[in-house]
């Protein structure tokens, strides 16, 4: 499976917008947080885990799917939620706490959900995996359309929720995905230290069901094979778990010293940074050339500018409002 | 008369851990740490800070994440001999492993008539204040309380956390160490500067179950724990200037639970009010009540309670500060005590 040059340009741009309103957000979280750095002050507060880098793990997954479909994402969700087609501006209201975000303000960088599109995430690591089976036993259930997608990091796959739910998948033979993140890093301990086995692609024969590892953190390498298994999965054929290599930029979250890599390390994943790798593979495959590529970015920065405009200038909610939506 | 000063050294209640479990792991080779990012890191609260350099990465061992693997095999390991001192980084986060926490760590020793002990300390960080929403800034103290067979303490400064880490380590029960992060001491999340206090260095213990009189009043009694202890005294500070004498109860400890200190205390004073960052209802807040009442306690007014109210933590920072508790709503309580 082939994406054509209208996938690779809508991958290009989404990988774009991504990295573009990370790095908008980068740049707002730390005002108000000098010279003291205080993780409650500032528009932004609370944690703050970036997700440039792992674009790819994004577009190349979310380009086979359609608003009905479902995706579980993680405490690390920028990137995926804007692939899946979240309303930026709400999420980036949501991300300053306002009263236009998409859950008022209740929700916040870790808690993004937007029912129009199926996408939600959460700040517990393991608990993509779950939700998303269930979503998809309900298709099932309900005899409707749509598939499961859930993220999660290879640190996560050492929590027992990833094997409980992939056996239950790999049993009902449910039409889901799992998409492991591998960043090598959770928080300061390192893949290598903390699992057992090189690739968790290989616990996908514990329960019967594909699994593929992609190395190189390439939209188009993750595309071709997420496209089978979409294929699989939509013609009932059941489950697969796909790893794929992709690279942490920034810290775990925003004031990491990231002391813990080895000496070298980021500057060796900064020169492999996937998005001007997908721009020169436009430039060799199609002939995207430097105006092209000025147009495409200009336009992902104001989408960027327009949603973070429209944070900053939507209204806080009133604190009382805290007391509602606990129960519907 | 001679009279030895002892040189003041103030430690934010970080360090003050981990100088008692480097202490107690210097003189007894069972005690070992696990869990997340405790390592080299040092612990993403800083409690476990050089002990990794100083003891090496079998006795200090990086997890992965695996909760129910660790604290379960922490159980297992403390069954044998070993004394394990584990962290769940985020309290939060009990959900993933709570029956290795209180069907297994909590029943074990009562299971086993006795002749099975569970000598664990479980330290896990509570608390928000700083908009991290509702996955990571919870207290649920009353949820790990409710259970018996652990004892679940919570100091309010970095001297009780030295006296109560060192007590709970040699403790022969599991003990749940619940450290909030605004009085932690990380810079990065702020930090509350009255529980950064004087800490002997000797190796030093503070009973498990032993409420303090952090202030001394007659009019009324506040009591509370770890967040809620600062809150109280900022409270009694404000109501001296009205001429009102509070006395501030921090109970450290919630199990065991130091009922007779809040009695005396709320003989004498007649008025209470407690403040807890947990949720008001079924909680800490009730049972202290409960316990005043029981005992038949006369009372000039009657007891209140500011605690957070039953939502999920909400993000958005109008909204959470709105939510905490504050000096403010203790001043706001014994208002409206006198108007009964």
């Amino acid at each position: 499976m082939i994406p054509s040059q209208e996938q690779e340009q809508w991958m290009y741009k989404n990988m774009l917008i991504s990295r573009f309103f990370e790095e908008a957000i980068e740049k707002i979280y730390m005002e108000g947080k000098s010279p003291a750095f205080n993780m409650a002050n500032g528009p932004i507060p609370g944690e703050m885990h970036l997700s440039n880098g792992q674009e790819p793990c994004a577009v190349g997954v979310c380009a086979h799917l359609n608003a009905e479909d479902v995706v579980t994402s993680t405490h690390r969700p920028h990137h995926v939620a804007i692939a899946k087609g979240v309303d930026l501006k709400g999420m980036a209201a949501e991300i300053f706490g306002k009263k236009t975000g998409l859950s008022g303000g209740r929700g916040g960088h870790m808690h993004i959900f937007d029912v129009d599109v199926n996408f939600s995430c959460s700040g517990i690591i393991g608990q993509s995996v779950g939700p998303a089976v269930g979503a998809a036993l309900s298709r099932v259930m309900q005899k409707k359309s749509g598939i499961a997608v859930a993220y999660l990091g290879e640190g996560a796959a050492n929590q027992g929720a990833f094997h409980e739910a992939l056996n239950m998948a790999g049993v009902w033979k449910l039409p889901v995905i799992f998409i492991i993140e591998d960043n090598s890093w959770g928080i300061s301990v390192s893949k290598r230290a903390s699992t057992a086995i090189e690739r968790n692609s290989d616990r996908a024969s514990s329960y019967g069901m594909p699994g593929e590892f992609i190395p190189g953190n390439d939209p188009i390498a993750i595309f071709k094979t997420v496209g089978l298994a979409v294929e699989r999965a939509r013609s009932g054929l059941g489950p697969t778990l796909i790893e794929i290599e992709t690279s942490r930029l920034a810290g775990h979250f925003m004031g990491d010293s990231e002391a813990y890599r080895p000496a070298g390390e980021k500057e060796a994943l900064i020169k492999i940074d996937p998005i001007p790798v997908m721009k020169s593979r436009l430039a060799d495959t199609y002939g995207w050339t430097d105006q092209d590529d000025a147009k495409l970015v200009e336009e992902a920065h104001s989408i960027v500018d327009e949603a973070i405009q429209f944070a900053r200038d939507s209204e806080y909610p009133a604190p009382e409002e805290a007391m509602e939506k606990v129960f519907v | 008369m001679t009279q030895v000063k002892e040189k003041e050294r103030k430690l934010t209640i970080a360090r003050a851990m981990a100088e008692a479990i480097a202490q107690e792991m210097r003189t007894d080779e069972k005690v070992f740490v696990m869990g997340e990012d405790i390592g080299e890191l040092g612990g993403v609260f800083g409690n476990t800070r050089g002990l990794h350099k100083e003891f090496g990465g079998e006795r200090v061992r990086d997890t992965p994440i695996s909760e129910t693997a660790f604290i379960g095999a922490a159980v297992g390991a403390a069954s044998d001999g070993m004394k394990p001192v584990v962290e769940l980084m985020f309290v939060d986060f009990f959900g993933v492993c709570f029956d290795a926490i209180y069907n297994m760590m909590a029943k074990n020793t009562y299971f086993s008539g006795g002749n099975v002990t569970v000598p664990m300390v479980l330290m896990t960080s509570t608390g928000g204040g700083y908009s991290d929403a509702g996955q990571h800034s919870q207290c649920v103290h009353a949820t790990f309380a409710h259970l018996p067979g652990m004892k679940v303490v919570a100091p309010s400064n970095a001297r009780d956390a030295k006296g109560m880490m060192i007590a709970a380590i040699r403790d022969p029960n599991p003990v749940v160490f619940m450290f909030h992060k605004a009085l932690q001491g990380m810079g990065w999340l702020g930090t509350e500067k009255d529980a950064i206090v004087h800490v002997p260095e000797d190796d030093f213990e503070v009973a498990l179950g032993k409420a303090a009189i952090t202030r001394e009043g007659t009019d009324v009694t506040i009591v509370g724990i770890t967040s809620g202890v600062h809150h109280g005294l900022k409270a009694a500070r404000i109501l001296e200037e009205q001429g009102v004498s509070a006395e501030v109860v921090d109970l450290r400890s919630l199990v065991p639970l130091d009922r007779d200190t809040v009695i005396q205390s709320v003989k004498k004073t007649g008025r209470l009010i407690v403040v807890d960052e947990d949720y008001h209802s079924y909680g800490m807040t009730g049972e202290i009540i409960a316990t005043v009442v029981e005992a038949g306690v006369p009372l000039k007014a009657a007891p209140q309670r500011v605690a957070y109210p039953d939502i999920p933590i909400p993000f958005t920072r109008p909204m959470e500060q709105w939510a905490l508790p504050s000096a403010e709503k203790i001043i706001e309580a014994f208002n409206k005590m006198k108007e009964i």
